[in-house]
């Protein structure tokens, strides 16, 4: 069964929202209704399904309708109609303590300005939802603590949120929403606030936190990166409805529509991305005067079936695999006669990904990053698989 | 442009005369009775307390909440008034002010809550607290004689009708200000509409209602010579005899010590208010 499921739902704000309903039902635009009526459609007949233990993201630009939406499962606003089934009940239908019910046992939130009770600590933040359930202080105290501490934020128990980081307040955003042991989050926009890098150790947290707990989790954001890297899942919003719903290769290889391609290449064409972004350390270098034999043994080592060979000042001499080392050991060949230096592809550290995709599907080794000769890192087909997709994109915009 | 002639005039006096004081006397004695006792033990109990543990009281209070400079200040005004000889009437006029502060904040609490909540009710408070606050004093203040009798009751009803909107309209603006997402995250746990008032809003919202009772205060001071008028005891008739016998030297110290007292009532119920 899925886990939440969302069916039909739509959400106009304004003075007679049913006869909104009405001119949507016959086709009309959300513009035209805003400039026939003066009522804003915050959501469109949307419709989508998450299932058990899936990250599905909700992306689209400002005022899409991401917030209406996510606000509509859990149902913070009221729909206008529609249906919103979480665990397959109905929570459109529910009455009012249903309702308070399902939000406290099934639904977490996690927010954009974090929303925490500024007048409370940490460690009341965090035990706010079961303080909501009536669960006894010292029981929901120790649920608090765990789940600080499995946050990283132990120590802060007694702390005010504005003494806190905004990293570390939106810690305690997550610790609140997981601390209800919900198996749904819900969560709008909750990492654009922080900047960069704690953002990305935000999300990693996040993917850690779904592993370990099969949350199911419901997530926005308007960064393409973003939703790339957490979404099973993403669907794309445009005016309140619903556009395109795929995986991150369907979406950014057949996008629906010119939307949804212009706003997959605008995001990236943001973050061009260079060999020197994503390119890795060889695993293990040998310099030129190294023997066959222990060419092997490193290779052994680190688990590789090829090595990068450098000299001493790290110049670039060229590749050996498992297989010439060995044979030069047992056969007695010098390094220099099975070194490989031809078919192997070198690049500077400034190179656009775009250039290299279709170089990395031919070779047959990892590309190479050398600058002034020496070898800087290299760069595998693994590591080009997001930029693979932006190169898809753009091709496609040249050859249109 | 007196095309047609409307007797609010005679339906006023004719509803004040005919049903008002006859029908209606019996309700207005049994608010006043009980007002009266309340306003009378609030006096006899501050007098019952010896001028100097008041004091001592007073300027702890000023130290915690509002700091040295107004601590210092309170033992002056407290030396200052025991000094003209006006302890016991500056207390009268405190215990007009607290009782009416108190019923105002009994009545003005829930209703700005109640008006947050909802904009119907809103649309019904807003105008009538208007009305309040610029009906002019004296059209409620001689009806109020009529139906409660001279002395401190119709007193404290005036200084309460003209005091009590800032605690109304404070309290609902407190309550408005709260961050949508908090009172969001609050809902999304699931709360109830009782728990978010108490959990969040109302504790969030204190420090401003807090502003809008120490507003309540200030106004319920300023009627003091207006109370008098209508034979409330206290700092005002002092002022006010002050002015009638032109003894300009009585009217000045009275004075003062209105002044002294609205200071330090000020700077405490401000430190309240920031202290939370
Ligand atoms: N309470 C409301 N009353 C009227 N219109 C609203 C209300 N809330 C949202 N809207 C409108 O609904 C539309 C969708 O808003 P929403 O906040 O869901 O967008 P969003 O995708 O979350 O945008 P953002 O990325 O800026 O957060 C917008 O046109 C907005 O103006
Ligand atoms: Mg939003």
């Amino acid at each position: 069964m899925n886990k939440i499921e969302v069916n039909n739902l739509t959400k106009i704000f304004g003075s007679h929202p049913q006869q909104g309903l009405k001119r949507l039902k016959n086709g009309e635009q959300k513009s035209e209704i805003l400039e026939k009526t003066g009522m804003t459609v915050g959501v469109n007949q949307a419709s989508f399904a998450v299932k058990p233990g899936e990250i599905f993201v909700i992306m689209g630009l400002s005022g899409s309708g991401k917030s209406t939406l996510i606000r509509l499962v859990n149902r913070l606003i009221e729909p206008t109609d529609g249906e919103v089934f979480i665990d397959g009940e109905d929570i459109t239908k529910m009455d009012k303590n249903t309702l308070i019910d399902t939000r406290r046992k099934k639904l977490g939130m996690v927010f954009q300005k974090f929303g925490l009770l500024p007048h409370k600590t940490i460690l009341a933040n965090v035990a706010y939802g079961l303080e909501l359930q009536g669960v006894s202080k010292q029981e929901r105290e120790q649920k608090a603590q765990e789940t600080i501490k499995d946050v990283g934020l132990s120590g802060y128990e007694d702390s005010y949120p504005s003494q806190l980081s905004g990293g570390m307040q939106q810690r305690v955003g997550i610790a609140r929403a997981l601390a209800n042991d919900t198996d749904i989050l819900l969560m709008d926009e909750a990492f654009s606030a922080l900047d960069p890098i704690i953002r990305k150790e935000m999300q990693d947290e996040l993917l850690k936190i779904q592993n370990k707990l099969g949350k199911t989790v419901l997530f926005i954001t308007h960064d393409l990166d973003e939703a790339l890297k957490l979404g099973d899942r993403i669907a794309i919003m445009k005016d309140g409805r619903i556009v395109q719903i795929g995986t991150s290769e369907e979406i950014l290889e057949n996008p629906a529509n010119d939307y949804v391609s212009n706003f997959v290449k605008d995001v990236d064409r943001s973050k061009v991305l260079e060999a020197s972004h994503v390119m890795k350390k060889p695993e293990v270098l040998l310099t030129y005067k190294d023997g066959p034999r222990v060419a092997v043994r490193k290779m052994e080592e680190a688990g590789v079936s090829s090595i990068f060979v450098t000299d001493k000042e790290k110049n670039f001499k060229g590749l050996i695999t498992i297989d010439d080392a060995v044979k030069a050991y047992q056969n007695n060949i010098p390094m220099e006669e099975v070194l490989i230096t031809d078919n192997i592809y070198s690049t500077s550290p400034a190179t656009p990904l775009n250039d290299l995709i279709g170089i990395a599907a031919d070779v047959k080794y990892p590309i190479v990053v050398v600058e002034d000769e020496k070898l800087l890192g290299i760069v595998s087909r693994v590591s080009i698989l997001s930029g693979l997709v932006l190169g898809k994109e753009k091709d496609e915009v040249e050859s249109t | 442009m007196n095309y047609f002639y409307f007797p609010l005039e005679e339906w006023t006096n004719d509803f004040v005369n005919d049903w008002l004081l006859p029908v209606m006397g019996g309700f207005f004695d049994s608010i006043s009775v009980p007002l009266r006792s309340f306003i009378d033990g609030v006096t006899n109990l501050i007098l019952a307390i010896p001028p100097e543990i008041i004091a001592v009281l007073l300027i702890l209070l000023a130290w915690k909440l509002a700091g040295k400079g107004t601590a210092l200040f309170t033992l002056i005004g407290c030396l200052y008034i025991g000094s003209v000889d006006l302890w016991a009437e500056t207390m009268q006029t405190v215990a007009i002010v607290i009782v009416s502060t108190i019923i105002a904040i009994i009545f003005g609490v829930p209703v700005g809550i109640l008006s947050a909540k909802s904009n119907v009710i809103d649309k019904i408070v807003r105008p009538i607290l208007d009305f309040m606050q610029t009906l002019p004093i004296f059209v409620y203040l001689i009806p109020s004689i009529l139906l409660f009798g001279l002395g401190g009751v119709p007193a404290v009803i005036a200084t309460f009708v003209f005091a009590a909107p800032p605690a109304v309209r404070m309290t609902r603006l407190g309550i408005l200000q709260v961050p949508q997402e908090v009172v969001e995250a609050s809902k999304a746990f699931g709360s109830t509409s009782k728990q978010l008032l108490f959990k969040v809003q109302l504790p969030l919202a204190v420090p401003t209602i807090m502003a809008g009772i120490n507003q309540t205060i200030m106004l319920a001071l300023s009627m003091a010579v207006v109370a008098s008028m209508i034979g409330a005891p206290g700092l005002g008739s002092i002022v006010l005899s002050g002015i009638s016998t032109v003894n300009v030297g009585l009217g000045l110290i009275g004075g003062l010590a209105i002044v002294v007292i609205a200071i330090i009532l000020d700077r405490i119920t401000q430190g309240i208010g920031n202290k939370l």
